[in-house]
């Protein structure tokens, strides 16, 4: 593909609000999990929450369209001043030529979860605030950040689980590359909900302890929320960053764990290299999957070997944010995108004793060193899969 | 053929699934669809989904095996092997009677998840069944707009084709809920359609389309009982669009997307 320009972007997510105080919460190492419990639910494990949430009220006119997720979605907007950035892009190209792809696997479904509790008595029907279109429908997430952002042109969300929102950076380059959009706000949001928690609890994925990706004792993941958004460009005068390259692939093998070997694993990240016409070695740092579940990080690890072999600086952000599911692969292309312009591969927070049977070079603490070009790996459920490689600005 | 233009999409159909209220399977309801005076409204009847393993033909629920079938069909009727085949999932609520399932679970004294209802809770839970029993490690995306889903995913489906310059298949399947979301969102009926793109210049396509988006008031089908299918089945959106391939006449269909933008579908026989 061509590279695409990236001219802003930003990520709220449990450490923090905005590109600051994510980086700062980075090259410290600080994580903001914290061991505490969710709305009703009775589980013992930790969680990245954003703070106040709970008060970000949605502009009156998008009322149907309350409920956390869209909550998270317009306080992610208003950060760095990204809702000015897409209001200048659309004066400039028209609100109907900038595509919107988002990407969330649980939308407002927590809103649906509260509905079934205060069901009619007698006949068993929702209550009447409860708005179907606006929260609980997959659909909700681009309905209401391109009404709050007034973009009208080719838009949809991207729900593959956790690869969704990495893939809506693949679908919107497309769109630009064939002429069908001259922009793209791209991204993801996901917030907590029970769904998830007693999910991931039944599958016993659920870590007890904070989650410690690449750890010899890793027991899981530990569940978060974000938002992060980008905005792509084709012509840009100065881009923060390059889209250089984007990958996808299917495991094909089973719906909630990842092939063994990584094969398709491997398979999305040398899509993306081909797609950028880059060699492995031309990655100077890999932001991982990396959820801290057995499986996943075995799989990926046996991939990454297979690309990378054991030499590419790589790390999870995942002990710090939380695993975020559908917004996971937008969040990890801000903080990718933050290591390029500042020079800085984020190590991965929490863990304590290296897991011998994972060869990676694996990044504990972080490092400053300039970095000229990134990629981030997004594996979902359903063996779903997405790499994206980005390129510095000059 | 139809011409590259910058901004339209020109690709093939090459192979067509359809599961629907007395629309069988594509081969039978061609005529219908074509002078829909023929048409009688029947039960949905779908078929065990015979291509999935035991295991996961067991954890399949309806929307699964209505999306499986028409993937079938259209793979069948082209002749190709969907082992490598790349594929763009597309429905408005993904598996309405699990989620509601889930939600009833949660709503409990006692809340607890069924890790099998959990994985099937993905929107791309589907995709994830047709590439596990094909065992393709094609790329794939499942995607949601609401009512829009079926002009999104052809929009995707045909760039993913065009960007790609490869066969892409495209499933839309919508299910109703049960109450009482059944209520909030009624779904009258189960469609399930598939459409098998392929790069413009495919031998002896059933239609070849070009792609473009454009302000305008969505095609209607012209039979009230088709039409109140199309106007409240998101997956029956694409029926003008099947008419018109069932037909062998050109046609423009525009299909519902962004507010002010839709989907316009030139059609060639």
């Amino acid at each position: 593909m061509s590279p695409l320009a990236i001219t802003d972007y930003t990520l709220t997510s449990a450490i923090g609000t905005g590109r600051a105080a994510a980086l700062a919460n980075l090259r410290e190492g600080r994580s903001g999990l914290r061991r505490r419990r969710f709305e009703t639910a009775a589980l013992d494990t930790w969680i990245g929450e954003v703070p106040g949430v709970d008060e970000v009220r949605v502009p009156a006119p998008l009322a149907e369209f309350d409920c956390r997720n869209n909550r998270l979605a317009w306080l992610g907007l208003q950060a760095d001043g990204f809702a000015a950035s897409v209001a200048a892009a659309r004066a400039r190209h028209g609100a109907r030529r900038i595509a919107l792809v988002l990407g969330t696997s649980t939308s407002g479904i927590l809103s649906s979860e509260q509905a079934y509790r205060r069901r009619d008595p007698d006949s068993g029907a929702l209550p009447p605030d409860f708005h179907y279109a606006g929260t609980l429908n997959t659909g909700s997430l681009t309905a209401f950040v391109g009404a709050a952002l007034g973009l009208d042109g080719p838009s949809f969300v991207i729900s593959t689980a956790c690869s969704s929102s990495a893939k809506a950076y693949a679908a919107a380059a497309r769109l630009i590359e064939l002429g069908l959009a001259d922009a793209a706000v791209v991204g993801g949001v996901d917030s907590l909900c029970l769904h998830t928690l007693y999910g991931f609890d039944a599958l016993e994925l659920l870590s007890p302890e904070i989650c410690r990706p690449w750890d010899a004792g890793r027991r899981g993941l530990s569940l978060g929320e974000a938002a992060a958004f980008a905005l792509l460009e084709r012509d840009a005068a100065r881009p923060r960053a390059w889209l250089l390259g984007a990958g996808e692939s299917s495991d094909g093998y089973h719906m909630s764990a990842p092939h063994p070997e990584g094969a398709g694993a491997a398979d999305a990240i040398r899509a993306a290299l081909a797609a950028a016409r880059l060699a492995p070695g031309d990655i100077d740092y890999v932001n991982l999957h990396g959820t801290g579940t057995a499986s996943n990080d075995l799989a990926e690890d046996t991939a990454m070997h297979d690309v990378f072999g054991a030499h590419v600086a790589c790390s999870s952000t995942k002990g710090a944010t939380g695993h975020t599911l559908g917004a996971a692969g937008a969040v990890e292309a801000a903080i990718s995108l933050l290591a390029l312009e500042h020079g800085v591969m984020p190590g991965g927070a929490n863990r304590i004793a290296p897991d011998p049977a994972l060869g990676a070079r694996y990044l504990d603490a972080s490092v400053e060193a300039p970095l000229r070009r990134v990629a981030s790996n997004s594996f979902g459920f359903g063996g779903s899969n997405a790499c994206l490689v980005f390129g510095a600005a000059a | 053929m139809i011409r590259d233009v910058p901004g339209t999409l020109a690709v093939d159909i090459v192979g067509i699934g359809l599961l629907g209220p007395g629309l069988p399977d594509w081969g039978s309801a061609r005529a219908a669809l074509a002078d829909p005076a023929t048409w009688t409204p029947a039960p949905l009847v779908v078929p065990a989904p015979a291509r999935l393993p035991a295991t996961e033909r067991r954890r399949a629920g309806l929307i699964i095996k209505c999306a499986i079938a028409v993937a079938d069909q259209a793979c069948t009727g082209a002749g190709i092997d969907p082992g490598g085949l790349a594929t763009v999932f597309s429905s408005s609520s993904g598996d309405p009677a699990n989620c509601h399932a889930l939600c009833e679970a949660l709503a409990g004294p006692d809340p607890f998840v069924s890790p099998t209802r959990f994985t099937n809770s993905v929107h791309n839970a589907t995709a994830g069944y047709w590439h596990i029993a094909t065992a393709s490690r094609a790329p794939s995306t499942s995607l949601c707009a609401f009512d829009a889903s079926f002009g999104a995913g052809l929009l995707e489906a045909a760039s993913q084709c065009v960007a790609g310059a490869r066969p892409v298949l495209l499933v839309a399947v919508d299910t109703p809920y049960p109450e009482p979301l059944n209520s909030v969102r009624p779904l009258p009926d189960s469609f399930a359609t598939a459409l098998l793109l392929a790069p413009a210049g495919a031998d002896a396509p059933l239609a070849r389309l070009s792609l473009a988006l454009e302000p305008g008031a969505p095609t209607p089908c012209m039979h009230a009982g088709l039409e109140a299918l199309r106007a409240a089945i998101p997956a029956a959106r694409a029926l003008p669009l099947l008419q018109a391939i069932a037909r062998r006449a050109a046609a423009a269909v525009v299909i519902d997307f962004q507010s002010s933008l839709a989907l316009r579908v030139a059609v060639a026989p």
